[in-house]
C-alpha cells in the first residue's frame, strides 16, 4: 500500500519540483512547493513542523510522504524530493555522493517487556545472548521459567540496523521469534505476551506506558531508558533523525531545514516523544548560521 | 450500426481489462529482472535464508508457508462455509434465516485489518497461553479461515439457490428425506457453484495480506508446527516494500511474481478440474 503511495508521490515530485538539487535553486525564484519523503519515524514529527511552516509562509505547500529512510536517501539523491527524512545517519557512500544530513532531534530505542516480567535490568551480553538463540528461557537470565519470545523489526528498518551496530549482531544471527513491522505492532506483540521482548522507539513505548498499556522499558547496562536519558547522550541506544539534502540545503529548502531546527518547532518535536538536537548556536550562528556539519556516524 | 457500436466498445473495454492483468505482469518482471540477472532464480530457492540485505534470497519458507495458511484455512472454511449455507436455505425457518444471512454478509464487509487487529490482541495471547509464542501458523489460518467463510457461505448459499424447484420437487415425489434430497440431488447439481466458492475463497486466502501479517509471526521459517510462526508472500512484501532498495526491493517483485505463479497455477488447476467435473456429469 505505502509503496503505492510512494509511486504517486514520486511522480507527484518529478512534476512538482523542477530539480530540487543545490544547483537549480540557485536561481531566485523560491519553489513554492517542497516535497519531503523519508523515514516513517520522522514523518510525523516533520508533518506538523510542515503545518506550521505552511502557517508562517502563506503560498508555500510541503508535500511529506513517508517510505521508509531508505527512499527518502534515494529520492534526495535523485531529486525527487527536495528533502529526505532519514532515521539513521548517512553511510559513507552516501556521503560521498554529495549528500548531506542536518540533525534534527534525537529518537532513543528501548528494549521493551511486558509489565509481568521480574527481569527490569539487561546489559549488552544479555541482549547479545537473547537475540543470538543462546539464551532461550528467562530463567537463565534471572527471569521465570517461561520460554523468550524474540520479537525482532524487519529487514531494512532503521530500527533493525541501529539495533545491529548496537549489539554487533549480524541480521543473520538473529534468532526471532516473532518479526513485526512498525512501533505499535511491535507495543502490542509485547502487551499481549508476557514472555515477550521487542525495542521500539522510547517515546512511544513511555507514553504507552504511561497509558496503560503492559508494556516497561528496561534499564540497559545500568542506564534507565527514557527521554531524559536520551536527551544527555547516556543512553547507549539513541540515533539522530537527520533531513538530508543534496549538498548543502539551498533556497526554500535551507528555510524549512533551519526552521525544523529551530527552538521554535522544540515543542513539536517534544510532542512526538523526541529530544530535540543540540544545535551549535553557540558558535554565534544564530539563525543565519549556514554551515550544517556533516554529520558522522552516529557514536554510541 | 448501434450494435457496431456497442460492440466496438464492449470490445475496447474487454481489452482494457486484459491489458491490465498483463501490464502487471510486465511491470513485475520488469521490476525483478535486475535480481534476476543479478543472481538468477534459482537462487531464490536453494539459498540459505531470507536476509536480502545480506544477499541472501530464499523464498522457499514463504512459499510453504503461503500454501500452509491457505490450506488450512480452506479445509476449516469450506465444510462450515457449504454446512451455514445448507442451514440457512434448508433448516433454517425464514426469520432467523433473513438474521443469518445479514450476518453473514456483515462478516463479508469487515475490512481485513479489523480482523487482523482482532487476532493480535485475542486470538494471539490465547494461542500464546496454550502453546507460546503465539503468533503462529494456527493463528494465520484461523484468522484466515474467518475472512474467507463468508465468501465460500454466500457462493454456497447462491449455488443451493440455483437448484431448479422442479430437482427438488421430483425428489420429494420419490418420498426423499430432506438429507437424502440434498446428498443424492441438489449438491450434485449446485455442485459447478460451489466449486467456484471454493475457488473464490482459496484466492482470497493467498492474497490476504494486513490480517496474516499482523498475527502469522513473520518470521521467514518453513514452519514444523501449527505454533510455528510463518511469513507468507504477500506479507513479506507488506513488510519490506516501504524499505527495501536496490536488489532487495527487486526481490521483493520477485516474491509478487511466485505469488503470480501460484494463482496462475490455481486457475489452471481449477480449469482442468472443472473440465473433468463437467465430462463425468455429462458421461
Amino acid at each position: 500500500m505505502q509503496a503505492r503511495f510512494l509511486a504517486l508521490a514520486a511522480l507527484v515530485a518529478v512534476s512538482a519540483c523542477k530539480g530540487g538539487d543545490g544547483d537549480a535553486a540557485a536561481t531566485p525564484v523560491q519553489e513554492t512547493k517542497l516535497v519531503v519523503t523519508g523515514s516513517s519515524t520522522v514523518a510525523p514529527l516533520f508533518s506538523e513542523i510542515a503545518k506550521r511552516y505552511e502557517q508562517k509562509n502563506p503560498g508555500m505547500r510541503i508535500d511529506v510522504q513517508t517510505g521508509g529512510s531508505g527512499r527518502g536517501i534515494a529520492d534526495a539523491q535523485q531529486g525527487l524530493a527536495a528533502i529526505g527524512m532519514s532515521s539513521r545517519a548517512l553511510k559513507p557512500e552516501e556521503t560521498a555522493g554529495g549528500l548531506v544530513g542536518t540533525p534534527i532531534a534525537k529518537d532513543g530505542i528501548g528494549i521493551i517487556l511486558h509489565k509481568d516480567n521480574p527481569v527490569k535490568a539487561l546489559d549488552r551480553e544479555k541482549i547479545v545472548a537473547i537475540y543470538s538463540g543462546t539464551v532461550r528461557n528467562w530463567k537463565e537470565i534471572g527471569g521465570k521459567d517461561a520460554p523468550i519470545t524474540v520479537v525482532n523489526k524487519a529487514e531494512g528498518r532503521a530500527t533493525l540496523e541501529l539495533f545491529l551496530v548496537y549489539t554487533k549482531l549480524k541480521a543473520t544471527d538473529i534468532m526471532a521469534s516473532v518479526v513485526i513491522g512498525d512501533n505499535q505492532q511491535g507495543i502490542k506483540t509485547v502487551a499481549g505476551n508476557p514472555d515477550a521482548i521487542g525495542y521500539v522507539s522510547i517515546g512511544s513505548a513511555e507514553y504507552d506506558a504511561a497509558n496503560g498499556v503492559p508494556v516497561k522499558l528496561v534499564t540497559i547496562d545500568g542506564i534507565e531508558a527514557s527521554t531524559k536519558t536520551v536527551t544527555d547522550g547516556t543512553f547507549p541506544l539513541a540515533r539522530e533523525l537527520y533531513l538530508v539534502t543534496k549538498g548543502a540545503p539551498s533556497g526554500s529548502a535551507a528555510a524549512l531545514v533551519e526552521f525544523a531546527r529551530s527552538p521554535e518547532v522544540s515543542d513539536l518535536v517534544k510532542a512526538q516523544f523526541f529530544v530535540p538536537s543540540p544545535r551549535p548556536v553557540a558558535e554565534g550562528g544564530g539563525p543565519g548560521a549556514k554551515p550544517l556539519e556533516t554529520m558522522t556516524p552516529t557514536g554510541s | 450500426m448501434a450494435d457496431r457500436i456497442l460492440v466496438w466498445v464492449l470490445r475496447s473495454l474487454a481489452a482494457v481489462a486484459g491489458a491490465v492483468v498483463v501490464l502487471i505482469a510486465v511491470f513485475l518482471v520488469a521490476e525483478s529482472v535486475p535480481v534476476l540477472r543479478e543472481v538468477g532464480l534459482l537462487r531464490f530457492f536453494t539459498d540459505a535464508s531470507w536476509h536480502p540485505a545480506s544477499g541472501l534470497y530464499n523464498l522457499t519458507p514463504m512459499l510453504w508457508g503461503t500454501l500452509f495458511a491457505m490450506g488450512g484455512a480452506v479445509l476449516i472454511a469450506t465444510p462450515l462455509g457449504i454446512l451455514s449455507a445448507v442451514f440457512s436455505r434448508w433448516y433454517a425457518p425464514a426469520p432467523v434465516r433473513v438474521v443469518y444471512r445479514r450476518l453473514v454478509e456483515l462478516l463479508a464487509g469487515i475490512p481485513s485489518v479489523v480482523y487482523g487487529f482482532w487476532g493480535l490482541v485475542v486470538l494471539v495471547p490465547l494461542i500464546g497461553k496454550l502453546h507460546p509464542p503465539g503468533p503462529s501458523l494456527l493463528a494465520g489460518i484461523v484468522v484466515l479461515a474467518i475472512m474467507i467463510l463468508p465468501t465460500i457461505a454466500l457462493m454456497a448459499d447462491a449455488a443451493l439457490a440455483n437448484v431448479p424447484e422442479s430437482y427438488v420437487r421430483g425428489a420429494a415425489s420419490l418420498g426423499l428425506s430432506r438429507w437424502g434430497t440434498l446428498r443424492g440431488v441438489v449438491f450434485p447439481a449446485a455442485k459447478s457453484g460451489l466449486f467456484t466458492g471454493v475457488i473464490l475463497e482459496t484466492g482470497r486466502a493467498i492474497g490476504e495480506t494486513m490480517a496474516i501479517l499482523m498475527v502469522a509471526g513473520n518470521v521467514v521459517r518453513t514452519p514444523d508446527s501449527l505454533f510455528a510462526p510463518i511469513r507468507t508472500l504477500t506479507a513479506n512484501i507488506a513488510l519490506e516494500m516501504a524499505y527495501a532498495t536496490g536488489s532487495h526491493r527487486s526481490a521483493l517483485f520477485v516474491s509478487g511474481l511466485v505469488l503470480m505463479a501460484m494463482i496462475v497455477a490455481l486457475a489452471i488447476g481449477a480449469d482442468l478440474l472443472a473440465g473433468k467435473a463437467k465430462v463425468h456429469a455429462h458421461a
